[in-house]
Order: structure tokens, then C-alpha cells, then sequence
């Protein structure tokens, strides 16, 4: 791999741009695998890296059934933060942000991580007592989150409308600065590109049908729309389709799938300095680096797995934006889109081993996985390579289902879905 | 936005009227202290979470505020029908689910009902 930098641009320059390398191999399946990762959405792909890059297991494939990052991963929002309340929740996405912190460096690949801030918007007493709770619960372990009044809040994001006449009032938000943005479509193309050198196979366009078994149980490998291939170990990293990969091994998990909508608008001169949302009226809202408002919605309330979802969420979070930031009023959108999200009833995400030998599990990330992706990559890697989990993701258990030790995060979705 | 027919006021109504209320048929263990911690799980929080063919149960919250049950595609999102509660369940030939999913609301305007 030929490693970008400011002087492989001056070389191309000088040369028509004609000597850059296509960035990830799409070879034919091999018979057999070490381990096969199922979906190269951020987390499988990124699992593949780590599994190559920290424990040397390079045998790997990485299977997709449509295009590489064509799901959640270039679907989400891109919102990356780490203020959760419970221990379990922060472990994992703090994890997660210190590596978002050097990604760029470490891929060789710019991910545009920018931490610009997150803030979440207070508007009553409950909101108030429970955002210092979070606030507390996060200062005492480490992470930084801090609680801003209205006017310091309005000086953080101008476009802001503070009035106390307002029809959603503000008594002060919640600001974690090192939160922020990343570009999602880079995430899964600069773990592609860094996996692929490292001789892990990535093989899009190719649909798992089945999980084939031993007679002891454990995993042989997976049947695909290119024939079989074979596999020791497998670990299913399939976001909303978890629950159809997981059936095909006999194992029930508890998801529901919904449709998670997003939309954006026009580009726009930079107006909007962070990511702000607001939970109790459900706007959740910031600027990409292309100058489009990226607004998030929620999610509709039955199953589905179609990608897209209803008018009246959408219209219901550009309400409240109206409201809030009264400047955007006019503002047209340019494109809306829904994703398939997998929930899990404590609205925390799964990882761990299951009942099945050799087949591991990370989903259940609901709607907010993208955040995630390096950390749950890094320890989904460290999981299936030791075959346990690692400390920092201990208390993710598909067991925890049974032994009632639930990790009830109401921060998971930062807006209420 | 879905249109939705009540069984019980027989009426296509807008999803904003209706919740909806989980997977159908799962019958309450009928003495839940006595069950172990496997059957619990099974019957408390593990479901289908069907791609194609779903059972489920609304309700019309803002309507009779009655319980129902429905069958839906959750790939075209389309009823296939809808049931008082307390009824069998109306066995519909599993279609399978269609890999295509749909992606524009004029795909599906036509059959909504």
C-alpha cells in the first residue's frame, strides 16, 4: 500500500494522477477462512483491521451483502460522543473516542474526526437534574461534559434562540467538547484500505444464506450466494439484520429492526458550529464540512427493514428545529434517507459469545452505533481473537438477557425514539 | 405514514391514531415465578423480528383505544390483515421476504390499503 501524504500528492500531481493505487482488493473467496466477519459495515471492516493489525490473524474475510459501508455506516448521522451514564456504556465509547482521537493517523486516512461539541439542549427541571446526573456520573470518571446556562450556550451556538418567549424555552444544555463529527463514508473506506493491505479479504456483493454447523454445534462456516466457505470462527456484525444472520446459526436475540430516518438540507456558508440536540422536543441537528444541515429524526414505532420510513417523523424534528433555530426556517432539504436499526430492550448494544461454538455476536447498537465503531471494531477484534471479551466490554453480554444484569442506558439515543 | 384498518371500527385510519404494541400471540407464562430464568427470557424479551411475514399487536389509542392484531410485510411495510384480539391466528402463506426493499413512497402509494 502506498501511503497518502503531502508529498504523494505533489508526486500525482506532477503525473496526472495517474499512479494512485485502487484502495482495497475485491478478490474471489477463498475455500476456507480463520475467521469470517459477517457485514463490512465500520464495525466489521474495523474488526477485521484490529484482528490483523493486534493479533495477527490475517486470514480473514470480511462478507457483504450489497457495497461496502452501504449500510448504517453511511446512513447515520455521524454524531460521535461518549457521555453515557452507566459505567458499561461509558467504558465502551470513551474506548471508542481516544481511538477516534488518533484514527486518522493510525488509517493513514483522513476521517475528518472534528470535535466540535455536542451539546444537549435543558428545557425543563427534569431535563436540568437528569443532564447533571450525566454530568457528574461522567466528571467522576474521567470524561469531560459540563453544563453551560442559556447565554453560554447561546455564545457557543449563535444561531440559537434563548428567549424565555420562546416556544420550546432553554434553562441551559450539557456541552461535551470532545465530542463532535467524522466523515462516515471515510471511516469505512480507511478501515477497507488499511484491512486489505494487511491481507484481509473483503468480498462485497455476496449475500450469507446460511450458517452451516458440526455436530458438536460449532460453526463450519457460512453459506453464501458464491458457495460455501469455510470458517472456524465467525462473528456476525450485521446491524439491522442481526436477527436474520443469527437465526440462520438457531439463535434467537433480542432485537426489534426499525427505521431510523435522516435528512439534509441545501449547503450552507458554515453557520452552525457543533452538533446540538434536544431529547424532550427532538431536534438533533449540525453542519457536515460540505455546509449541509445534517438533521437527524427518529425512529418509526413498528418493525420494518424497509429503508425509509415516515413523513411524520421527519416533519416532527424539522418542527422543533423551526423552533429552535429560527434562522433555518427557510431552509430547504435537499435529501432524506432511513436506515435499519437494531435495538435491544435496554437500548445498550450486545457483544459477546453465544450459544453457538465459535460464533460471536456485536449488534443491537440501535441508533447510535456509528460513534461506536472503532471501539466496539477494536474490542469485537479482541473478543473473537481470545475467544472472551474484553474487559472493557464485559457487561455487553447476550447472557445478560437471562441474567437480568441490564445496562438500562436512556442516554443510548441522546433524542428520545 | 401508514393507513391502518381497525377490526373493531372498521375503518382505515392514519398510523397517528394507533401504537404499536410488539409481537402477537406470545402467551403469558400462567405461573411466571415457577418458570426458570431461560423461559423468562424467552418469553420477556426474545422475539421474531421477522424480514418478510410479522404478527403483531396495535392498538388505537386514539380511536376505540382497543387492542388488535395485524399481519404485515415488514419489507413492503404493507398490511396484509388485521384481527380482533383474541382471535386465531389468520395463517397467511409465508411469501418469503423480497431482498428488494422499497425506497420511494410512490413505490408503495398504490396498495397502501
Amino acid at each position: 500500500m502506498r501511503r497518502y501524504s503531502v508529498f504523494a500528492v505533489a508526486r500525482e500531481a506532477m503525473r496526472a494522477h495517474k499512479g494512485w493505487e485502487a484502495q482495497w482488493t475485491s478478490p474471489e473467496p477463498r475455500s476456507a477462512y480463520d475467521v469470517i466477519i459477517v457485514g463490512a459495515g465500520g464495525h466489521g471492516l474495523g474488526a477485521a483491521y484490529y484482528l490483523a493489525k493486534e493479533h495477527g490473524i490475517t486470514n480473514v474475510a470480511v462478507i457483504e451483502k450489497g457495497w461496502l459501508g452501504g449500510g448504517n455506516t453511511g446512513r447515520n448521522t455521524t454524531i460521535i460522543r461518549s457521555n453515557y451514564l452507566y459505567e458499561e456504556s461509558m467504558d465502551i465509547y470513551e474506548h471508542s473516542l481516544k481511538l477516534w482521537e488518533g484514527l486518522s493517523q493510525d488509517l493513514n486516512y483522513n476521517v475528518m474526526y472534528s470535535p466540535r461539541g455536542v451539546m444537549m439542549l435543558s428545557h425543563n427541571t427534569h431535563d436540568m437534574q437528569s443532564f447533571k446526573r450525566h454530568i457528574n456520573a461522567n466528571r467522576l470518571y474521567g470524561i469531560d461534559n459540563e453544563w453551560l446556562t442559556p447565554e453560554q450556550a447561546k455564545a457557543y451556538v449563535p444561531p440559537l434562540d434563548i428567549a424565555k418567549t420562546a416556544r420550546y424555552p432553554i434553562n441551559g444544555a450539557a456541552l461535551q467538547r470532545r465530542g463532535g463529527t467524522a466523515r462516515h463514508d471515510a471511516v469505512a473506506w480507511g478501515y477497507a484500505r488499511a484491512a486489505s493491505d494487511r491481507g484481509v479479504h473483503i468480498i462485497q456483493n455476496c449475500e450469507v444464506t446460511g450458517i452451516r454447523r458440526g455436530p458438536n454445534g460449532q460453526v463450519l462456516g457460512v453459506e453464501t450466494s458464491k458457495g460455501f466457505i469455510g470458517a472456524k470462527k465467525i462473528g456476525v456484525s450485521a446491524a439491522g439484520h442481526s436477527s436474520v444472520v443469527m437465526e440462520m446459526a438457531g439463535v434467537r436475540v433480542p432485537l426489534h429492526s426499525t427505521p431510523l430516518q435522516a435528512l439534509v438540507s441545501e449547503p450552507l456558508k458554515p453557520i452552525f458550529p457543533c452538533v446540538v440536540m434536544s431529547n424532550t422536543v427532538h431536534a438533533y441537528i449540525s453542519q457536515s464540512d460540505k455546509g449541509e444541515l445534517v438533521i437527524g429524526a427518529g425512529t418509526d414505532q413498528y418493525n420494518s427493514y424497509s429503508q425509509t420510513g415516515g413523513l411524520q417523523i421527519i416533519t416532527h424534528t424539522l418542527d422543533a428545529i423551526c423552533e429552535l433555530f429560527p434562522i433555518f426556517r427557510r431552509v430547504k432539504m435537499m435529501r432524506q434517507w432511513g436506515g435499519i436499526t437494531d435495538n435491544t430492550p435496554d437500548r445498550s448494544p450486545i457483544q459477546g459469545v453465544t450459544p453457538v461454538p465459535g460464533l460471536f455476536v456485536n449488534c443491537g447498537w440501535g441508533t447510535g452505533g456509528f460513534k461506536a465503531t472503532p471501539g466496539s471494531a477494536n474490542l469485537f477484534a479482541h473478543l473473537i481473537a481470545k475467544g472472551e471479551p474484553h474487559r472493557l466490554a464485559a457487561g455487553l453480554t447476550l447472557d445478560r438477557f437471562r441474567t437480568g444484569r441490564l445496562i438500562d442506558e436512556a442516554a443510548a439515543a441522546a433524542v428520545a425514539h | 405514514m401508514l393507513l391502518i384498518h381497525c377490526p373493531y371500527c372498521e375503518e382505515d385510519r392514519s398510523e397517528l391514531e394507533f401504537r404499536w404494541a410488539g409481537e402477537a400471540h406470545i402467551a403469558r407464562p400462567e405461573n411466571i415465578s415457577a418458570i426458570s430464568d431461560e423461559e423468562f427470557a424467552e418469553y420477556f424479551f426474545l422475539r421474531n423480528n421477522e424480514k418478510g411475514l410479522t404478527y403483531e399487536r396495535w392498538r388505537h389509542i386514539h380511536g376505540c383505544g382497543r387492542f388488535f392484531n395485524a399481519a404485515r410485510d415488514t419489507v413492503s411495510d404493507r398490511f396484509l390483515t388485521t384481527y380482533k384480539a383474541g382471535m386465531p391466528k389468520q395463517l397467511l402463506p409465508e411469501t418469503g421476504a423480497s431482498e428488494k426493499t422499497v425506497e420511494t413512497y410512490e413505490a408503495t402509494e398504490g396498495d397502501a390499503r
